[in-house]
């Protein structure tokens, strides 16, 4: 698909191609070179920024060849975007708390003189309250209790999402001792422990570990029989998206499933664990696993001369933003973009790919340089 | 996906498997961590050293070694060979008997225990009553004559360990004929020595520590002369002819008396304080050797001045009007001097003294002229200074093998070439299949370069670095000038010297190429030398370059330590590794990382702040790239905040302890004064425990950011000719990797070999991977066509590899600490990984690629990985589908010291330290396994003569003396053994019939 983009953009044989930008009231024009567009979140950046409105969410969209008002939220759309502009590209930007998300779809142009006309005279039509569907960004996924179906109701398993939150994770593990039931009755055996929540912390905050928690499992890997320092390095290693399965110190807070006649004697289903839990677990968890880290490439951004590219707009640089980007991407060599990443659908991942997003990739291949 | 892929389900993989990988620690290199007794049979020419954890090592010719280990794991205290076996007897500290012999199995010999025993006395008795301070094997090899702090002495029969309850030798027997005016009890306490009669084996002789001095006859159970020295006693020695023995003492005086049967109680002889009139420090053992010129040698430990000397730890060889104090830089333990062994020689004729020191064997040439020291073939010193860092180079090309050797022959020509006089047993080993070079760099700033082919870890080359630095110590500044006429007389032996004059100097990192000579060190103050390898002596300016690694980072200051100053002008150097360039990095931190390509002439260097490229040919940096992160101000400030802390910890613990050990004493004291402060002390270690309770050991879990603190850090630099930018051409390439989980990736243009002085070499970066779990990145290979590593530089050039396929597509294998990753080349893409961390809680601290060959077929080998983790496991993943083939598990995961020394070679096996100066090596191959493999012998005509001359007047003894078991069978069976002596068959025979009745 992308190679075919990029040799229809080539053969027009037009090195930049005209954006003109409207926001509010306020027009903006400047040119982007065609063959290079770079990420989206780039070009929001730059929109952003040659609006001057550097703190503010909006979205973006644009009118393409058949008139119709399209949303430009992510890597594809914005490359589309940018391939059929002819000659000229026009973005339609709005606020998003004042967002009308009825003014996308098909035939949006044609109706948009009453488009125009609901914004100037909006006493006239009294419009009908409108289901908002969210845009996949504006989900976030979120610390919980997973698979209560299939877990002994005195085990808890949890996630912690850290992906996307600045929070520290923010617990500490000790050593222990619990007991359990065996053939040969009743034993002391060594575990780990939540010893600590750090106050605001993920763990503190979403309330689903307490301390004197005992930790059996870490991300489908039991811990009896590993040191402190082992389940340290495994929860350290899958801090991204920890699952954690806990006994809980508190017992009364359990889930009472109907399926069992009685909740409260976990006893016998705990003895059963070890054994019939990791391979649950791991069909449950094979498919998510590899969402979890996606390595960055930075390719020729070394290179002193793909700088002058990087800043179209480089007339307005009193922006404290750019340089901050500016100054990160010379140092660092990459945007630190990973923590704006999607939600998308992580079972349909296969294998890794070196770019924060699935949606990059076709980008990143192409070996395209870095360019702000 | 991983749980269709189990491993361990394809019955022809496993089967294989068996065929290539095995574990074996296979020989310890090296000299035994704190040797604590020595002993040496004349008779099987071996020689044994104990250990404090209870090791004990045997050493002959060569690669002839064993070591067994005692279970208790206590100091060994004493060694004592039976005479004419193959056997010993060890004392332990907690007062139990071992008894050790050589059997032969499988036709190889072996050390095994046989027996082991602690004497008890009488009920109700107290311990120091059977507490062994001396034992003596008689020469009739059937009993043990052990000596108590009581004053008794217990004689066991061997190998049973029997007490003979009857024949022990008590105080008050003793004492019986003593005059009144010395005897006392007190006199009997504790026996310091007991020596056999050289001529008369029923005589032994019985030193107490308070000085009396026994000569006791076994066949009358009397004593029959008795020596009234007056000086504390430390040890006896017999004369050869058994005239004379000879005592030294406490004071550092030694005596000699006449034994001759007029006179039952004799005056000494002479009595001498060698290094008097001022107090002195005793002599601890003293050796009387009588030669054929006449003049004696009298070899002795200890007796320097006590208020001048007394810290040296010296032997003193004495002969005629030489006399030499051989200073050694640690405690000696004990020493032995290698004589005539043959009981019909006249004369000990001494040949050779070795000494065991707390820290290295040294063996004085006593028949060359200036008595020189020998160069010992194994139990080397790995520790002379500290060790550092370790390389591994394999299969070493004769020629510059041959070069290194001769470089070190010409630093080695102060040595005796006296051949090597600890030379029993065989060593039946086949040859090492190749040449292997162990090369350690020191703290001292030197390289030192180990003949690891075989079992004997053996010093061929030492390189010093520290010619082309100026330091504080003056270089010219010799241990040995003390002039002629210095008194007394010491002379600096051995090479241990633990004293570094600058921390600076430390070696960090080493790479040598086998195939070019060149050699690349690294050291501690961000120094990096390149070097060639020169037959001559010469004298040359080394160039010098600085390479700013912090170059736009303005305004940090470094506030750890100087770099080195170098040496203006030409410097001289010796045969050997040459330097020739000098890259010094700013800020002079450590290197930490440092590869060497000899065909493209570049050296690539790496510290905590960034890396850099040096053309050695032109001598021009090419570029420096600094991985800084702008918020870690530990790297940019230096180790110095760090070292503070550590004070501070320490200075917190120190405190600690002695709060807690006041208040231990003050409740021990428990005076009614002191009750408030003890109640408050009470208090304190009340609240400390609770403390203690309320704080347990607890580890705190965070994700890793980018802002953690040396991320900067460069761990791994590797060259490689690949696709970088695309699939058509390839081209020379740098790669780092960093602590933050960095992958840098720099295309190389290299010109053309009649252009290369002409032309710069040029770089640009072409990559830069993040990996996402930011771990450190601690190797980075890439594989050609056919998925096998690329080759070293100058391999395919010397026709000692096939060239790398450049048809196919090269795949990047990335080692984190946690995980392997593979990656498609040019276009970066993800294609397998292995995930250690997440799985196990492990973290990879050493990896390379080593090739299995089968041991089944010569024709099939295959490239792995070989992976040391944190846990101290070495696990094997296969190349290039990261599949876990094999785990062993090597080293405690406590020894955090051994796991970071673990050197592996590129045949799977590998080196770390057991201790600060010993290898342990190991294979996990079944193909390549160098273990030592050897046999001792009975010399059977030395035993012949022996037998006649000591257990005939044992035997007379034995006819006379009532009440004597197994008597008559006994005695039928000497009698026949005089009659056939000169038939050896015949005589083995009643040997072994003898034995078998007993």
């Amino acid at each position: 698909m992308n190679r075919a983009q990029r040799g229809a953009a080539g053969s027009r044989g037009l090195g930049t191609m005209e954006v003109k930008s409207k926001f509010g009231a306020e027009f903006r024009r400047f040119s982007l070179e065609r063959s290079k567009p770079g990420k989206f979140e780039e070009f929001y950046g730059l929109l952003q920024h040659v609006h001057k409105i550097p703190n503010v969410d909006v979205l973006v969209g644009y009118t393409d060849v058949h008139g119709d008002l399209l949303p430009i939220n992510n890597d594809d759309n914005y490359h589309k975007a940018v391939s059929t502009a002819n000659p000229l590209l026009r973005i339609f930007i709005q606020r998003k708390e004042d967002a009308d998300y009825s003014a996308f779809g098909t035939d949006t142009m044609t109706r948009k003189k009453n488009v125009l006309s609901n914004v100037l005279r909006p006493d006239n039509h009294k419009k009908k309250p409108h289901i908002v569907i969210s845009m996949p960004q504006d989900f976030r996924p979120v610390s919980s209790i997973i698979d209560v179906d299939i877990l002994p109701e005195t085990h808890r398993r949890v996630r912690l999402y850290k992906y996307g939150t600045d929070k520290p994770l923010g617990f500490y593990i000790r050593d222990g001792s619990s007991v359990r039931v065996t053939p040969h009755g009743l034993e002391k055996v060594p575990g780990i422990f939540i010893s600590r929540l750090v106050p605001g912390g993920l763990a503190q905050s979403t309330g689903l570990l307490a301390v004197n928690d005992e930790v059996l499992e870490v991300n489908g890997i039991e811990v009896s029989g590993k040191s402190l320092d082992q389940v340290t390095d495994m929860m350290i290693a899958n801090s991204r998206n920890l699952i954690i399965t806990v006994r809980p110190a508190n017992q009364r807070n359990n889930v009472v499933r109907n399926s069992r006649t009685s909740g409260s004697s976990g006893q016998s289903t705990e003895s059963s664990l070890p054994s019939s839990t990791p391979n649950i677990l791991g069909n449950v968890l094979q498919g998510e696993e590899e969402s979890d880290e996606e390595d960055i490439i930075i390719e020729d951004s070394g290179e002193p001369q793909q700088i002058p590219k990087a800043a179209p707009t480089s007339e307005s640089i009193e922006s404290l933003s750019q340089i901050e980007l500016l100054h990160e991407s010379t140092q660092n060599g990459f945007l630190p973009s990973s923590e704006l990443n999607l939600t998308h659908s992580a079972g349909s991942i296969s294998m890794e790919y070196e770019v924060p997003e699935p949606g990059h990739k076709s980008l990143e291949e192409d070996g395209t340089i870095i360019t702000l | 996906m991983r749980r269709f892929l189990r491993p361990g389900h394809d019955p022809v993989r496993e089967r294989l498997k068996r065929d290539l990988f095995q574990f074996n620690k296979t020989v310890e290199h090296g000299f035994p961590h704190q040797p604590s007794a020595l002993g040496y049979s004349p008779f099987l020419r071996l020689m044994a050293i104990g250990t404090r954890s209870g090791a004990i090592k045997l050493y002959g010719a060569p690669g002839v070694e064993f070591m067994g280990l005692h279970e208790e794991n206590n100091t060994v205290m004493q060694i004592h060979f039976i005479p004419d076996q193959c056997q010993l007897v060890t004392l332990l500290d907690d007062n139990s008997l071992h008894l050790w012999s050589l059997r032969q199995h499988g036709g190889a010999s072996e050390l095994r225990e046989e027996h082991r025993f602690t004497l008890k006395g009488p009920p109700g008795s107290p311990p120091s009553a059977t507490q062994v301070t001396a034992v003596l094997p008689h020469s009739s090899r059937e009993v043990l004559y052990l000596g108590t702090e009581s004053g008794n002495i217990f004689v066991v029969e061997l190998p049973s360990f029997r007490v003979l309850e009857d024949r022990t030798i008590s105080p008050e027997a003793v004492l019986q004929r003593v005059p009144e005016d010395n005897c006392s009890r007190r006199s009997c306490e504790l026996v310091e020595v007991l020596r056999e009669h050289p001529k008369n084996p029923d005589q032994i002789l019985i030193g107490y520590s308070r000085g009396l001095i026994v000569l006791w006859d076994l066949q009358n159970n009397k004593a029959t002369h008795h020596f009234l020295g007056s000086q504390q006693l430390e040890n006896l020695y017999w004369q050869r002819d058994g005239s004379k023995f000879i005592s030294c003492h406490y004071d550092g005086s030694y005596t000699q008396w006449p034994v001759s049967s007029d006179n039952r109680q004799p005056e000494p002889l002479e009595n001498t304080v060698p290094y008097g009139p001022f107090p002195c420090k005793a002599i601890s053992k003293i050796y009387w050797q009588t030669t054929k010129n006449g003049l004696p040698y009298i070899i002795f430990q200890g007796g320097m001045p006590r208020a001048s000397y007394g810290d040296r730890h010296s032997i003193s060889v004495i002969h005629g009007s030489q006399q030499t104090a051989f200073d050694f830089t640690s405690r000696v333990i004990d020493f032995f001097i290698i004589f005539s062994s043959d009981p019909a020689a006249e004369f000990d004729d001494p040949s050779a003294l070795v000494v065991l020191a707390e820290e290295e064997l040294v063996v004085i040439d006593l028949k060359s002229a200036g008595w020189p020291a020998v160069h010992p073939p194994y139990l080397a010193s790995l520790h002379c200074s500290a060790i550092t860092c370790s390389h591994h180079v394999s299969n070493i090309p004769l020629k510059l093998w041959e070069r290194i050797i001769s470089a070190g022959s010409k630093q080695n020509i102060h040595y005796s070439s006296m051949p090597w006089p600890i030379d029993g047993g065989t060593n039946i080993a086949p040859d090492p299949p190749q040449r292997d070079l162990l090369l350690t760099g020191h703290e001292d700033g030197t390289v030192r370069f180990w003949d690891a082919s075989g079992v004997c870890l053996h010093l061929l080359y030492k390189l010093s670095t520290v010619r082309v630095f100026l330091t504080d110590a003056d270089p010219n500044d010799n241990m040995n000038t003390l002039g002629e006429d210095e008194w007394p007389p010491l002379r600096k032996v051995g090479t241990f010297d633990p004293y570094s004059d600058d921390p600076r100097l430390g070696i960090q990192k080493i790479y040598l190429c086998k195939y070019s000579g060149y050699l690349a060190v690294a050291g501690t103050a961000g120094q990096v030398l390149v070097m060639e390898l020169n037959d001559e002596d010469a004298e040359h300016v080394v160039d010098h370059a600085e390479a700013d690694l912090l170059q736009d980072q303005e305004g940090y200051r470094w506030k750890g330590h100087e770099k080195l100053k170098t040496r203006d002008g030409p410097v001289r150097f010796e045969a050997g590794f040459q330097p020739f360039v000098l890259v010094q990095c700013q800020p002079p931190a450590v290197v930490t990382s440092l590869a060497l390509h000899s065909e493209w002439k570049l050296v690539a260097f790496g510290t905590s702040h960034g890396f850099g490229l040096f053309d050695h040919q032109q001598k021009r940096l090419v570029f420096v790239k600094c991985t800084l992160h702008p918020s870690d101000q530990l790297a940019l400030e230096g180790p110095l905040s760090r070292v503070k802390s550590l004070k501070k910890s320490l200075r917190q613990s120190f405190r600690r302890i002695r709060r807690s050990r006041v208040s231990s004493r003050k409740r021990r004291g428990g005076g009614g004064n002191a009750s408030e402060v003890q109640e408050a002390n009470a208090k304190f270690d009340q609240d400390a425990l609770q403390e203690m309770e309320l704080a347990p050991v607890q580890r705190k879990i965070e994700a890793r950011s980018a802002e953690d603190s040396f991320t900067g850090f460069v761990r791994t630099l590797y060259f490689a000719d690949t696709f970088l930018r695309d699939s058509s051409r390839h081209c020379p390439s740098l790669w780092a990797g960093t602590n933050g989980g960095t992958v840098y990736a720099f295309c190389l243009r290299v010109p053309p070999a009649e252009r290369r002085m002409d032309e710069p070499v040029r770089a640009e970066q072409a990559k830069e991977i993040q990996l996402m779990h930011r771990a450190p990145v601690v190797g980075i290979l890439v594989l050609d066509g056919r998925s096998t590593p690329l080759p070293e530089p100058l391999e395919v050039a010397h026709d000692l590899s096939k060239s790398p396929d450049m048809q196919g597509s090269h795949q990047l294998l990335v080692v984190s600490e946690e995980q392997f990753k593979v990656f498609t080349l040019p276009k970066v893409s993800s294609k397998l990984k292995l995930k250690l961390t997440a799985l196990e809680g492990c973290r990879v601290r050493k990896v390379t690629v080593a090739n299995f060959g089968s041991c089944k077929t010569d024709d099939y080998s295959e490239n792995d990985l070989a992976v040391l983790t944190n846990l101290g496991d070495i696990q094997i993943i296969s190349l290039p589908f990261l599949k876990l083939q094999i785990r062993f598990p090597c080293i405690r995961k406590e020894d955090v010291s051994g796991i970071a020394s673990c050197v592996f070679t590129k045949y799977g096996q590998g080196f770390y330290l057991i201790s600060p100066s010993e290898f342990e090596r190991f294979s996990l191959s079944t193909k390549w396994l160098v273990e030592p493999r050897c046999i001792v012998d009975l010399p059977e005509v030395t035993s012949n003569n022996h037998v006649h001359s000591k257990s005939g007047p044992e035997n007379a003894a034995r006819k006379s003396s009532p009440g004597d078991c197994g008597e008559d069978e006994r005695k039928s069976g000497r009698l026949m053994e005089h009659a056939l002596l000169n038939d050896e068959k015949v005589l083995k025979e009643i040997q072994s019939t003898l034995e078998g009745g007993r």
